[in-house]
């Protein structure tokens, strides 16, 4: 076969991906020129794009038009060993001194195996730091509580007027706007049009809840002026302001729990206690 | 020259060259399909290529740091050191955003990759015996890649991101007993806890890719000692495999599949935005997003979690929260369902054969309508992940779209389902070739239960191949070696034994292992390959006649257009001496 010499095709394909692989090399001194002058990721990626395509081409075209393709076939043995084999090998696994006939011993090793693997769970345990609360405590206890100011996303403390008429304002334990669990909302409604009391009471129709969506756990941020009802941007569950912030619509099925406030002497908010139910996302304890 | 020596010199001190020459002659079956867990394989390599890059870039920690870089609307600003090297990387970083981006660019295609390549191991019947093992390692490394992309999505504190890990800590606190444990575990605290993100970026690293890469070795060491299955066809049995060699078309194919990947994947990170977190700001409990979408491979969870009612109970005073159904069931039953299907199947058909010819999709009725419901299922939820989106698209209210998407959560899969069914069985029963020739007679014929097949599925496979008078087995020696070949006239098929044996003995076991029961004889020579013929090579000389002829015509209408071209200038510059400048200056150009 290498005896004649290459066709005329060959030649052809040969052109080509000589052509594939100089577009390859020019694509990476691109990329390298790109990179020196200072960057830009439109042109790197180009570059690269265009260097990896070429070497695709020219590797592709190399592989359909020089090399011999398709059509070998290989012989495939299978995988039922001779019955002798399996026989032997079975045999030999389970002979008379074998440790697979030690059932005693095997049972003891057994014992041994089980309390170290149980054994090496305990050290997991390690990964929730023991000076932490219980999850189930941590998840209900929030840093909210009988006198802590209500403050804003900047940290500065909430007047009752700081509050306007149909708008949310975000606000926070006093020292803990980082907290995952404190977030809540206060809002000024209309005490007559409440269908149902908030369940933390309410001042002059200003309420607050919690920000977090019973559902899973998505602070519901929009809040949709005309009805009152406030929506988690995550799966869309919808709360009823008026009614309790119950759910109305969407996959969250229990209210978002209240704070109770006051005004306090220094004519700040103040919360007189937690939530009036674990904030956030339900679990197994959840009250 | 070189090659062979560096060759003989590690064979002389290894002695591979047994193990190698039958590695080069190993066959690939030819066929487009077998390149999808490639695709999964490179764009893994891609991911450890890009990923180990960033990891010098990225400060995997929840401490604060103040950015000071580039991007003006951050400068100053205290955040997380994860989500201030991460703007830093994209912005002050030469090359970083377009390695973070190709990074998570492949994580996508490594995803659909594995996916694609689960459906067509699925609707070919490969998963099964000899091959349930590799099947159930395929569906973990799916699980670990699902939740590397998780981890690394989550990674850089950004407030898209960390909304999503609050809803997936949600998911797991809602399991019951142990969520709340389970969740407090992982963080070391309650959500958003310090230990997150070194967490879940030692995850990401080491862990699971260590895994990965053990189990893709394991996947391939098996692949290799089973060996690809293939699609029935002439001279196809279970006894053998007919395609090109790994040495040296396969080399070259497949690492121009993997040029290919690269080519795509950085192409997709310079010129396409991916995850700018930089736009969406650092996380803060009280902030989300919206709209809010997460990656695609896990959207089909996002879209349970928001098709599924608020639907919850308590079970003596516990409660059994909403989000345990669509997030924990779901996801719980999607996987045991996979790792299942191959026993499940086998159970029920009753068939413990070794496979190593697989079905057409068409095959296994029951098995294309079970795989095309469920595939239309998760494709109703990863659309439903973005009813927002849609709602506003078409101004529709996003309940209503809700109620939609619940009933067609149901509805579409059952209908796929059934008409993926009968259309399989009309194909199976009737002689159609194709879907698209089937007509109204044969699908009213396939939904009729009393009708069997006529023949059953697999007939041929197991039975000792018969002897048929066109079919035969050739051998003759070259040099020192010996080849074969198997030879049958009536389907004009000829396929060369993979590789040359030092024996006739050897020649003619190989042959007897791959066409049991067919006659072999001894020719003298390989009769000469078939010469182009004359058809084609007519047409090819015909074909480059008429291209030089067509490109002489042009170059002369070319050229004689130009000349006019000059000729019309030469008239203008005398009529109008001030465009002369003007007309010179165009016609020297052309």
């Amino acid at each position: 076969m290498s005896a004649r010499g290459p066709s005329a095709t060959e030649r052809a394909a040969s052109r080509r991906i000589v052509a594939a692989f100089g577009a390859s090399a020019a694509g990476a001194v691109g990329f390298a020129v790109t990179y020196a002058q200072g960057g830009n990721t439109r042109w790197e990626g180009a570059c690269l794009a265009v260097a990896f395509a070429g070497l695709a081409v020219g590797l592709a075209v190399w592989a359909r038009r020089l090399v011999p393709v398709g059509g070998y076939v290989e012989e495939h043995e299978g995988f039922t060993p001779p019955p002798t084999e399996q026989a032997m090998t079975a045999a030999e696994l389970t002979a008379p001194d074998s440790p697979v006939r030690r059932r005693g011993l095997l049972a003891a090793l057994g014992l041994a195996l089980t309390a170290l693997g149980a054994a090496a769970l305990f050290p997991l345990r390690s990964l929730l730091p023991f000076d932490r609360a219980r999850p189930e405590r941590a998840l209900k206890d929030t840093p909210w509580g009988p006198g802590v100011r209500l403050v804003d996303a900047a940290g500065r403390p909430v007047r009752p007027q700081d509050v306007p008429a149909d708008s949310m304002v975000a606000v926070f334990p006093e020292g803990h706007v980082d907290t995952g669990d404190a977030p809540a909302f206060a809002v000024r409604l209309e005490p007559r049009r409440f269908s149902r009391p908030p369940a933390g009471g309410h001042l002059d129709g200003l309420v607050v809840w919690s920000l977090l969506c019973t559902h899973a756990g998505c602070p519901v941020r929009t809040y949709l002026k005309g009805t009152a009802r406030v929506l988690c941007p995550c799966h869309q569950s919808s709360f009823d302001l008026l009614a309790g912030a119950r759910p109305v619509a969407g996959p969250a099925a229990r209210a978002l729990p209240g704070l109770p406030i006051e005004e306090g002497p220094d004519g700040f908010l103040h919360a007189t206690g937690d939530f009036t139910a674990p904030p956030g996302a339900g679990f197994w304890d959840s009250p | 020259m070189i090659t062979d020596r560096l060759a003989r010199a590690l064979d002389d001190r290894l002695r591979l060259s047994p193990i190698a020459r039958r590695a080069m002659a190993k066959v690939f079956p030819d066929h487009w399909s077998f390149m999808l867990g490639e695709l999964a394989l490179y764009s893994f390599v891609a991911l450890l290529l890009t990923g180990v890059y960033l990891t010098f870039f990225f400060d995997a920690s929840n401490a604060d740091r103040v950015y000071h870089g580039e991007y003006a609307p951050l400068e100053g600003r205290t955040t997380s050191a994860a989500y201030a090297s991460t703007v830093r990387l994209s912005w002050d970083v030469r090359a970083g955003l377009l390695i973070r981006q190709t990074h998570h660019w492949a994580a996508l295609v490594f995803v659909a990759a594995i996916v694609l390549h689960l459906a067509r191991i699925f609707f070919t019947g490969a998963f099964r015996k000899p091959r349930e093992l590799n099947f159930l390692i395929g569906v973990t490394m799916l699980t670990l890649a699902l939740a590397n992309g998780f981890t690394g999505y989550s990674l850089p504190d950004d407030l898209l991101s960390g909304v999503g890990l609050r809803i997936l800590t949600s998911v797991v606190q809602s399991i019951p007993l142990v969520g709340a444990w389970l969740a407090a575990l992982a963080l070391g605290g309650e959500f958003p806890s310090d230990a997150m993100i070194p967490r879940m970026f030692v995850t990401h690293v080491l862990l699971v890719p260590a895994v990965l890469v053990a189990l893709i070795s394991l996947h391939l060491g098996i692949l290799v000692r089973q060996k690809h299955s293939q699609f029935p066809g002439p001279g196809r049995t279970e006894h053998n495999l007919v395609g090109s060699r790994l040495w040296p078309s396969y080399t070259l194919r497949s690492l121009a599949l993997f040029a290919w990947l690269l080519a795509v994947l950085f192409a997709l990170g310079g010129l396409v935005q991916i995850n700018p977190v930089w736009l969406y700001g650092p996380f803060e409990p009280a902030q989300a997003t919206s709209p809010a979408q997460p990656d695609w491979y896990v959207a089909w969870g996002d879209g349970a979690l928001r098709l599924f009612p608020s639907w919850e109970f308590r079970i003596a005073g516990h409660l059994v929260p909403a989000a345990f159904f669509p997030g924990v069931v779901l996801g719980g039953v999607t996987f045991l369902a996979l790792y299942a299907w191959p026993f499940a199947e086998r159970l029920r058909t009753g068939d413990r054969r070794q496979h190593h010819l697989l079905d057409r999709p068409r095959d296994h009725p029951v098995r294309l309508g079970v795989g095309v419901g469920a595939l239309t299922f998760y494709a109703v939820l990863t659309v439903a992940a973005g009813d927002d989106i849609i709602a506003r698209l078409i101004r529709v209210p996003v309940y209503d779209l809700l109620s939609l998407f619940r009933v067609l959560v149901f509805v579409l899969p059952l209908l796929a389902g059934l008409v993926a069914f009968l259309v399989a069985r009309a194909l199976r029963r009737g002689d159609a070739a194709g879907v698209g020739e089937l007509t109204r007679a044969d699908l009213r014929r396939a939904a009729h239960r009393s009708v069997r097949p006529p023949e059953a599925d697999s007939g041929e496979s197991e039975t000792p191949a018969r002897d048929r008078p066109g079919e035969r087995i050739e051998l003759w020696p070259e040099g020192d070696l010996w080849r074969w070949r198997y030879r049958d006239e009536d389907r004009q098929v000829v396929f060369p034994g993979s590789r040359a044996v030092r024996s006739e003995e050897e020649a003619a076991s190989a042959a007897r292992l791959a066409y049991p029961g067919v006659d072999r004889v001894v020719v003298p020579g390989p009769p000469p390959a078939p010469p182009p013929g004359p058809v084609r090579v007519a047409l090819r000389r015909w074909g480059r006649a008429a291209a030089a002829g067509s490109l002489l015509l042009a170059a002369l209408l070319d050229r004689r257009r130009d000349r006019r071209r000059q000729e019309r200038e030469r008239a203008e510059q005398a009529s109008s001496p001030e465009a002369a400048d003007r007309a010179s200056t165009g016609g020297g150009r052309t």
